[in-house]
């Protein structure tokens, strides 16, 4: 089906030019709504947050705004000292997305170009294990963290850990079937040319890996700086917190009205509103690398 | 190449799912030493869990809830937005962005924007659009009312589930081959059965993510209850039972890691379903 011919039906005989409108028409109506109603969440916190407190206090939170301001956004960022943090999380995505992505890699090299039995039930068995809920795990864990409290317990380097055997399952499972699709022969040329293994590995099959490397280094960094559980668990020191964890216990203490609320929603929101708007087609190849084959 | 990750999976994945079934087994406080101060006591922790805690046939009603509505609900409302946007009409892009934007956010924060700003009973939107106040006392409680809160949690959640399984269609739709459907018009088939009859079936691959995808969610919810009100008061949860069981005065290792092994038995049903398509399809 062409795109000039979207959904006349060959079947009836006249030009159905009214019918045709109305459907589009329709169509159109409910797709809008649905955007509108979608939409409004974040809109709702935008406008909110655009508004000094005087001004909802006064007229209520929906009026139309007299005033608009950035105070809030300057005021949320300072009195709870967002950057740090931010830079908590920095601290625990960068390392986490860096090493799963590496350590995936070469495992989903040897499983798809030196597959052996073995290596497969080894891989179902991490995806499977990646697919159960954190809390499966979590008593276990923070019993382990506990008594290694220089390590892992309180640390960023446990956080981060969690986050990288957590993951190493569906990462390696869709750079598998990636490079499942590079030709074999790719392989026998590089033996012929004397290459070893490792050569191999990050000279040949790497660099034509890389798309999907991409996309799932988007998807990493979006889900593990949107991770809340493991550091309410693993950590406990406030202050260490990354910022999704630290957010609900900032409310009370700093947010005190609906527009420093939004405000601080929106700027926490922002790194992944970012992936939105200009990483889109990594994060959606991505997400759908794992779903469908190839 | 292969002993690094496999030795970390081990460590911090393996070891402690089977730590979880066998400490469900005992009495162990958390306290000290496991193997001398646990009483083996069988399946006394089960026992008490399903005759005596009072929280946790709530929570399965609770997961149970969360299931049926993510799968009558919000899955099929995705599915049905990704038919409509794959065709070649005018604004697609826009629509598709706005329905997909909640999907880039997580979960606690989508409980953090819509317990404040939406449902909040003194300033949040839906009162205020009301005109329902606390000064005359007529305000909505929409996370504190017990029949209420796990609904408004729904409608939340499913904000962010709608757009993720538009997506997966949208991409298994384009991966359908064109002529299947011109051969099902030429036959004199409609849209919907056009849909239903060729489209569908041929889709098998991407159905099954998104129903494993489904299941799987609503066993993990866990975050935007806890960031609303800590999973208490009607919002009760396998996740957060087991949760309510690591920290602090009450502390119980073996029970907690027993609503933990349900929770356990119960994801795999969907885990094994995947993972025994993916080999039958050789998709692994």
């Amino acid at each position: 089906m062409t795109a000039s011919t979207p959904s006349v039906t060959p079947a009836s005989g006249q030009t159905p030019a009214r019918r045709f409108n109305w459907k589009r028409a329709t169509l159109h109506g409910f797709l809008i709504v649905m955007s509108v109603i979608w939409l409004l969440p974040l809109l709702w916190a935008l406008y909110t947050s655009l508004r000094p407190f005087s001004d909802t206090a006064q007229h209520g939170y929906v009026s139309i705004a007299h005033t608009l301001t950035l105070d809030n956004y300057v005021n949320a960022w300072n009195d709870a000292e967002l950057i740090r943090y931010f830079f908590n999380t920095a601290v625990i995505v960068v390392p986490a997305v860096i090493i799963v992505l590496l350590l995936s890699s070469m495992l989903a090299f040897v499983l798809s170009r030196y597959s052996f039995k073995f290596n497969l039930a080894m891989l179902l068995l991490f995806l499977g294990l990646n697919m159960l809920p954190p809390q499966v795990l979590i008593t276990p864990l923070y019993q382990m963290f506990r008594r290694q409290p220089e390590l892992l317990y309180d640390q960023y380097m446990g956080i981060a850990i969690v986050h990288i055997a957590f993951q190493l399952g569906f990462c390696t499972f869709v750079l598998s079937n990636y490079m499942r699709t590079l030709p074999k022969e790719l392989n026998e040329a590089a033996l012929v040319d004397g290459a070893s293994v490792w050569k191999t590995f990050y000279a040949i099959i790497m660099p034509l890996t890389r798309p999907a490397v991409a996309a799932l280094a988007v998807l990493q960094v979006t889900w593990i700086y949107n991770d809340f559980f493991w550091a309410l668990f693993l950590m406990s020191t406030g202050s260490k917190f990354p910022i999704t964890s630290a957010l609900n216990n900032l409310k009370g203490q700093y947010f005190v009205d609906m527009n420093l609320v939004a405000a601080a929603s929106l700027l926490v929101a922002l790194p992944t509103l970012i992936v939105f708007f200009a990483l889109q087609k990594q994060f959606i190849s991505g997400l759908t690398l794992g779903s469908t084959k190839g | 190449m292969v002993a690094i990750p496999t030795v970390v999976v081990t460590i911090f994945v393996i070891i402690p799912t089977l730590l979880s079934i066998i400490w469900s087994f005992g009495t162990w406080n958390g306290i000290g030493d496991p193997l001398s101060r646990t009483n083996w006591v069988g399946l006394w922790n089960y026992e008490i869990l399903f005759t005596k805690y009072p929280f946790f046939w709530p929570a399965v009603q609770h997961n149970v809830i969360w299931l049926v509505w993510l799968a009558v609900l919000a899955t099929p409302l995705g599915m049905f937005l990704a038919v409509l946007l794959d065709k070649n009409i005018r604004g697609t892009r826009f629509y598709q962005g706005a329905l997909y934007m909640p999907v880039v956010l997580s979960l606690a924060i989508i409980g953090f924007i819509w317990g404040n700003l939406i449902y909040s009973p003194d300033q949040g939107f839906l009162n205020s659009l009301l005109g329902t106040t606390s000064s005359d006392d007529t305000f909505i409680d929409w996370l504190g009312n017990r029949d209420l809160n796990l609904w408004a949690v729904l409608v939340a959640a499913s904000w962010r589930h709608v757009g993720y399984v538009m997506i997966l269609y949208l991409a298994g739709l384009k991966a359908v081959d064109p002529s299947l459907r011109e051969a099902a018009q030429i036959d004199g088939a409609n849209e919907r059965q056009t849909f239903f009859r060729v489209v569908f079936p041929v889709m098998r691959p991407i159905n099954i993510v998104v129903v494993v995808i489904t299941v799987i969610e609503s066993l993990r919810a866990f975050d935007i209850v806890y960031v609303i009100n800590k999973g208490l008061n009607g919002l009760e949860l396998l996740s957060i039972l087991v949760t309510n069981n690591i920290v602090g005065e009450g502390v119980r290792v073996g029970f907690g890691s027993a609503i933990a092994v349900v929770l356990l038995l119960l994801s795999l049903i969907p885990i094994i379903t995947f993972l025994t398509r993916m080999l039958r399809d050789d998709s692994i």
